[in-house]
C-alpha cells in the first residue's frame, strides 16, 4: 500500500512499456519489498538491526551462555560472568509461598493448581455462565478451607502467614469476583434518574479514581481500624481485599457505564413498551448486551487488577514481589536479586500476556458474530 | 366527541392512599433515596463516633494545628530549603515539589518514548514493527512495581563512581545515580523553560496572523515562514541575553562522588524509568490507534489534491489523530502522577512517602491522610477539568 497504489498510471503507460511485475516469491524480492523499499525504510531496517546487534548478543551471553543454573551455595555464581539463575531453585519456596509454614506449602501449591486450572478450564471449554459461577464459588470455598485449615486434620494457618502466589491469586480472584458486580451496581446508579443515588455513585467513582491505589490501601490498613468500634478488628487480609475490590469497582463501573451508553436507546424503549420493569429490563435486555460490548475493556481492567496485586506488598503483605524481596535479603544471594526479580517479572508476563491474548481472541470472535 | 375526551388528557389521579403511594414510581424513588442517604450518613456518623472515641482514649488531639509544629526529620531530596527544624507544612511543600518533579520528567520521557514506539508500530518495516510490539507487550504486561524495583536494583548494582559508565566523558552512570552537565545557575532551567514556552507562543501567534493575512490577500507572503521563525527567535534571544554568559558545568569525579553538573539520585532515576517506560507502552498504543483512526478517505483525498508526505502528516493526519489521542493520553499522565506514590517502595521522598513519615511522627493519622488525599484529588481534578476544556475546544463542529 502507500502512495504508488493511488497514482493513476493510465497516461504513463501510453508512452513506455512498464517492466513486468516483480516476482512475489523468493527471499530477495521479499527483502526488497519489505526491508529496503525506500531510503527511510532501509534506514529503519538498519536501525533495528543495529539495536538487535548491540543488545541481543550481550543479553543472550549474560542470560544463557555464561549463566549458572544450579549452585546450592552460589560458589559457581561468583566465578561466572553471566546470570545466576541458581537463585530461583534455591529460593523458589519463599518466592512462591512467602511466610506460609514450610511443611504446609503443598496446600498453597494445590490452591495455585485449583485457581489456574479452573481459569484455564473456563477459558478453553467455555461452560455456561451458571456453571462458571457455581464452579468458582465451590473452588473458592475449597481454597479458603485449604489455606485456613483447622478442619479435616489440616493445621490452622492464620491469614497473616499467607503469602506468595496463593495470596496474590486469591486477592486477584476476590477483587474481580467482588468488583465486577459492585461496578455494575455503581454504573447503574450513575445512570439512575434518582439524583441522590446518582450523586452518591458519581462521588464514589470519581473520588476513588482520583486517588492512587497505594493511598486507598494505606487508608484501609491504617485508618479503618481507627473507625471500628472498640474491641472489633478486621483482619488485615480482608482490609486489603476490601480496598482492592472498591478500587477495582470504581474503574469497572466506568467500563460498564460506557457499555450502558452504547446500548441503543431503542432497546431501553422497547423493553419499557413491552412492560418489563427496571430489574427485568436490565437483567434480560440491557446487561447481556453490555457484557458483550465491554468484554475487551473489562479484560484490560482485570489484567490491570492482576498487576496491581503487587501493591499490597507496600502495606506489608507478602505477595510474590515482597516475598521475593524478602527471600533475597539472604547475604549469600543478595547479589543476584536482579535474576530473582526477572524471574517473577517473567511469571507475571506469562500470565498477563496469556490473558491479553485470550482477550484479543474473544474480541475477534465477538466482532465476527455480531 | 368533545375535544376534552381525546387521549391527550391526563388520567384522573387516583385518590390518595398508602397502597397507591407505594405503587407510585415517584414516591418510591423518594423512599429509596432517603433510605440510601440516611444509611450512608448513619454509617459515617457511627464510624466518626468510633474514631473520636478511640482518639480521645489515646489522648490525641484532633485538628490541623500540628502543621506548624517542628517536623523533626530530614528529607534527602529537596527543591526548596528544608531542615528538621522546619514545619510539617513545609515538609508537605517539599514532598509535593518532589512528586511534581519526578512526574513532570516522567511525562516528558514517557511521551518521547511512547511516540517513537507508537510510530515504530505503524512503520511499514516489519522488523521495526516487531521490535516496537515486543517493547509494548513486555512493558505493558509486567507490573509497574516490579519494573520499578528492577530498575532500582539494577542501578544499585552498577559500578561505583570511580568506575562509572561514561558517555563521552560528560554523562556518568554509577550506583550513585546519573550525573549530567547542567547550567551553573540553578534558576536558569526555569527561565529557559519559560523562554521556550514564550518562543512557541510567539511563533504560533505570528503564524496565525500571517496565515490570516494570506487568506485575506489570496496569496501567502513569501517570507511567512521566516517571519514566524523570527517571532519565535525573539524571546529566545532575550532569554539567552538575560542569562549570558551561559555557564555549563560538567560533572567530574572528586573523592567518592561527582561534583558539578547535575546529579540525579538513584531513587529519582529508578522512579523516572519505572514510571515512564511502563506508561510509554500505553502511550505507544494510543498513538497507534490515534493515527489509525484517521479515515482512509482523508489520506486518499490528501493524495488526490497532491499533498506531499510531510503535509499529509502535519496537516491531515496529525491534527485529526491528536483529537483522538489527547484524552486517553491525559489519563495516562494522571496515572503517572498518581503512581509516583510507588516511590515509597524505593525510598524516593514524594508525597505519599513523606506523608507516611508525618503520620508516624505527628500521630495525626486522619488529618495527614486527609491532606494527602485532597492533594492527589486536586491534581486529578484539575487535569480532568483541563481535559474537558480541551475536548470542548477540539470537538468537531458539525454544521
Amino acid at each position: 500500500m502507500g502512495q504508488s497504489a493511488l497514482v493513476s498510471r493510465a497516461v504513463v503507460a501510453q508512452g513506455r512499456r512498464r517492466p513486468p511485475p516483480q516476482g512475489k516469491g523468493g527471499l530477495l524480492p521479499w527483502l526488497r519489498r519489505n526491508l529496503f523499499r525506500s531510503p527511510l525504510n532501509a534506514l529503519a531496517t538498519l536501525l533495528s538491526l543495529w539495536v538487535l546487534f548491540v543488545t541481543l548478543p550481550r543479553l543472550l551471553g549474560w542470560a544463557v551462555a555464561d549463566a549458572v543454573w544450579f549452585s546450592p551455595d552460589a560458589e559457581a555464581c561468583k566465578q561466572a560472568a553471566g546470570a545466576c539463575w541458581a537463585v530461583v531453585p534455591e529460593k523458589y519456596r519463599v518466592m512462591l509461598f512467602g511466610t506460609f509454614p514450610y511443611d504446609e506449602q503443598w496446600r498453597g501449591m494445590l490452591v495455585i493448581a485449583i485457581i489456574l486450572g479452573l481459569a484455564l478450564y473456563c477459558a478453553l471449554a467455555r461452560p455456561s455462565a451458571r456453571t462458571v459461577a457455581a464452579s468458582w464459588m465451590a473452588a473458592m470455598a475449597l481454597v479458603f478451607v485449604l489455606m485456613l485449615g483447622g478442619v479435616a486434620g489440616l493445621e490452622p494457618v492464620s491469614t497473616h502467614q499467607w503469602g506468595g502466589l496463593p495470596l496474590t491469586l486469591i486477592m486477584f480472584v476476590g477483587t474481580v469476583v467482588g468488583g465486577v458486580p459492585l461496578g455494575v451496581v455503581l454504573a447503574l446508579g450513575r445512570r439512575s434518574s434518582m439524583p441522590a443515588i446518582r450523586a452518591v455513585c458519581v462521588g464514589f467513582i470519581e473520588v476513588v479514581r482520583g486517588l492512587p491505589l497505594v493511598t486507598v490501601l494505606f487508608m484501609a490498613s491504617l485508618m479503618l481500624p481507627l473507625f471500628m468500634p472498640e474491641g472489633m478488628s478486621i483482619d488485615k487480609f480482608l482490609r486489603a481485599q476490601l480496598a482492592m475490590t472498591l478500587f477495582f469497582a470504581a474503574y469497572a463501573a466506568e467500563v460498564v457505564r460506557g457499555g450502558l451508553q452504547a446500548v441503543g436507546k431503542g432497546q431501553y424503549e422497547a423493553a419499557d413498551t413491552v412492560g418489563l420493569n427496571y430489574r427485568q429490563k436490565m437483567i434480560y435486555i440491557v446487561l447481556p448486551q453490555v457484557g458483550r460490548i465491554v468484554l475487551p475493556a473489562m479484560m484490560n481492567e482485570i489484567i490491570r487488577a492482576f498487576k496491581n496485586t503487587t501493591f499490597i506488598g507496600i502495606i506489608g503483605m507478602f505477595d510474590v514481589l515482597r516475598a521475593t524481596s524478602t527471600a533475597i535479603q539472604d547475604p549469600v544471594w543478595v547479589r543476584y536479586s536482579i535474576e530473582a526479580y526477572l524471574f517473577i517479572a517473567l511469571l507475571y508476563l506469562a500470565m498477563c500476556y496469556g490473558m491479553s491474548r485470550y482477550s484479543a481472541r474473544l474480541e475477534n470472535e465477538l466482532t465476527v458474530r455480531r | 366527541m368533545t375535544p376534552e375526551s381525546t387521549g391527550r388528557q391526563r388520567p384522573a389521579r387516583a385518590p390518595f392512599s398508602l397502597r397507591n403511594a407505594w405503587h407510585d414510581v415517584n414516591t418510591r424513588a423518594w423512599i429509596y433515596q432517603v433510605l440510601v442517604v440516611a444509611g450512608i450518613l448513619g454509617l459515617a456518623a457511627y464510624l466518626i463516633a468510633n474514631a473520636q472515641h478511640a482518639l480521645a482514649k489515646q489522648g490525641i488531639s484532633t485538628g490541623f494545628s500540628f502543621l506548624d509544629a517542628r517536623a523533626g526529620f530530614e528529607i534527602g531530596e529537596k527543591s526548596i530549603a528544608f531542615s528538621s527544624t522546619d514545619s510539617f507544612l513545609r515538609a508537605y511543600g517539599v514532598a509535593i515539589l518532589n512528586t511534581l518533579k519526578v512526574s513532570g520528567a516522567s511525562i516528558l520521557l514517557a511521551t518521547v518514548v511512547g511516540v517513537v514506539v507508537g510510530l515504530g508500530r505503524l512503520s511499514t518495516n516489519p522488523l521495526m514493527r516487531k521490535l516496537a510490539s515486543i517493547y509494548v507487550e513486555v512493558f505493558r504486561n509486567t507490573p509497574q512495581l516490579i519494573q520499578l524495583v528492577f530498575w532500582y536494583t539494577l542501578i544499585a548494582n552498577l559500578p561505583r563512581p570511580r568506575e562509572a559508565l561514561s558517555l563521552g566523558g560528560a554523562v556518568f552512570l554509577s550506583n550513585r545515580g546519573l550525573a549530567v552537565p547542567w547550567l551553573a545557575d540553578h534558576a536558569a532551567p526555569w527561565i529557559l523553560a519559560a523562554v521556550v514556552l514564550a518562543a512557541f507562543a510567539a511563533g504560533g501567534a505570528a503564524r496565525a496572523v500571517l496565515a490570516r493575512l494570506a487568506r485575506r490577500h489570496g496569496r501567502p507572503w513569501p517570507g511567512a515562514a521566516l517571519g514566524s521563525l523570527a517571532a519565535a527567535a525573539l524571546p529566545l534571544a532575550a532569554g539567552v541575553a538575560l542569562l549570558w554568559p551561559l555557564e555549563i558545568t560538567t560533572p567530574a569525579l572528586r573523592g567518592f562522588n561527582f561534583q558539578g553538573g547535575l546529579t540525579l539520585s538513584p531513587e529519582f532515576v529508578a522512579l523516572l524509568l519505572g514510571l515512564s517506560l511502563y506508561i510509554a507502552a500505553f502511550i505507544a498504543e494510543i498513538v497507534r490507534s490515534g493515527v489509525q483512526s484517521v479515515g482512509r478517505g482523508q489520506i486518499e483525498a490528501a493524495h488526490a489534491v497532491g499533498l506531499g508526505r510531510s503535509d499529509l502528516y502535519l496537516k491531515i493526519i496529525f491534527p485529526q489523530a491528536l483529537r483522538v489521542m489527547v484524552p486517553p493520553a491525559a489519563g495516562q499522565y494522571v496515572s503517572i502522577i498518581k503512581n509516583s506514590s510507588l516511590g515509597v517502595a524505593i525510598g524516593y521522598p514524594e508525597l505519599f512517602n513523606v506523608n507516611n513519615t508525618i503520620v508516624t511522627l505527628s500521630g495525626h493519622t486522619v488529618e495527614a491522610i486527609a491532606i494527602m488525599m485532597s492533594i492527589y484529588l486536586a491534581i486529578s481534578f484539575v487535569i480532568a477539568a483541563l481535559m474537558n476544556l480541551y475536548n470542548r475546544c477540539v470537538q468537531i463542529r458539525e454544521r
